[in-house]
């Protein structure tokens, strides 16, 4: 089965039809999912900040980490719940919307950078641990780290955008956008 | 001039309608707007989550306050003109008659005024002298305002 057929099966699940048809419900979930922004990335900028050297210099940066971890990560859970829910609301809109899939791709890459983090420079966190300011590796981690967040911010925000201007319904329009979208249109 | 002839003087100005005439500008400072709202957060929950004994809780109090209150600044920076000139877009046919601005502008002039006056003075001082008790009820309040302001700004961009 295609990821589009998955996307139009879930499309018409009870679950799926109730929660886009819900005026309350889907309004709460997107609250929850906007407004945990402060806790899931506010804390991991305060991170981020910390391995640049710009916050919290005369505490070691294994202190800054460990007593936020928890923190970052409930407010990434939150967030991964209650995005599933967003995207279960409208399968077939998220999957064809380019600010979706961007959005996707940049959440893997900002895994991908916290999982490089964890497994090479802060093994060796002992010695650099009350630096103020952290070896170039770790630099780099929290400045790419900003980087990642505000613009997963910015194509979250940008989705119900798209329709501003384009749309796999609204055609024709260029063969590079119906592809980034996945959109499926008739042979010409 | 009253505050609605202001917000319909905003809206309809000329500089104000250059920049609409763009699809791109609503959105892309949201969405900055949006940003400075998660470094906000940050900066806020360190410093109440260390007054209520969480979070860098083997710190000082008075050196976390410190050290976020750089970033409080950064991040107000960033929010205020983004917020202002969302307000500007939409001020005489939206926001004038929503209930939830008035509240989030009320709870925003509380939220600064606490945040750099009462919790300010609380946070920096010699923690033996303080008890803390004050510590965690600032905290509470802080947070209070500070969440306020978030539920009632997400109010605003609701249909």
């Amino acid at each position: 089965m295609s990821l589009l057929r998955l996307c139009e099966w879930l499309a018409t699940t009870s679950g799926s039809i109730a929660l886009h048809e819900s005026h309350y419900m889907y309004l709460i979930v997107l609250s929850v999912h906007v407004l945990t922004l402060c806790l899931f990335v506010g804390t991991a900028v305060i991170v981020d900040l910390r391995l640049l050297g710009l916050t919290m210099q005369s505490v070691r940066a294994s202190e800054v980490i460990t007593r936020l971890l928890p923190w970052t990560t409930g407010g990434f859970l939150v967030m991964i719940l209650s995005g599933a829910l967003l995207f279960y609301a409208a399968p077939l809109l998220r999957y064809q919307n380019v600010f979706f899939r961007a959005k996707m791709v940049t959440l893997v890459l900002a895994g991908v950078n916290v999982w490089v983090f964890h497994n090479t420079v802060y093994r060796s966190v002992a010695e650099w641990d009350l630096d103020p300011v952290p070896p170039r590796r770790a630099r780099m981690t929290g400045g790419l780290a900003i980087v990642l967040w505000a613009l997963l911010i910015m194509l979250g925000r940008m989705i119900p955008y798209q329709v501003y201007w384009f749309d796999c319904n609204s055609q024709t329009q260029p063969a590079i956008l119906n592809w980034l979208a996945g959109c499926i249109t008739d042979p010409p | 001039m009253s505050f609605f002839d202001f917000c319909e003087w905003v809206q309809y100005s000329a500089l104000l309608s250059a920049m609409r005439s763009s699809s791109w500008f609503f959105p892309v400072i949201a969405s900055v707007h949006l940003m400075g709202l998660a470094l906000i957060g940050g900066a806020v929950l360190v410093v109440d989550l260390r007054l209520l004994g969480l979070g860098l809780r083997r710190q000082p109090v008075a050196r976390v306050a410190r050290d976020a209150e750089r970033w409080l600044l950064v991040s107000l920076l960033v929010l205020l003109p983004t917020g202002i000139l969302q307000f500007m877009c939409f001020a005489a046919t939206k926001y004038y008659y929503l209930t939830a601005f008035w509240v989030k502008m009320s709870a925003l002039s509380l939220a600064l005024v606490f945040t750099f006056v009462v919790r300010r003075k609380v946070a920096m001082a010699e923690e033996a002298t303080m008890s803390p008790v004050w510590g965690k009820l600032v905290a509470v309040v802080s947070l209070s305002l500070w969440s306020t302001v978030a539920i009632a700004g997400r109010l605003i961009g609701l249909p």
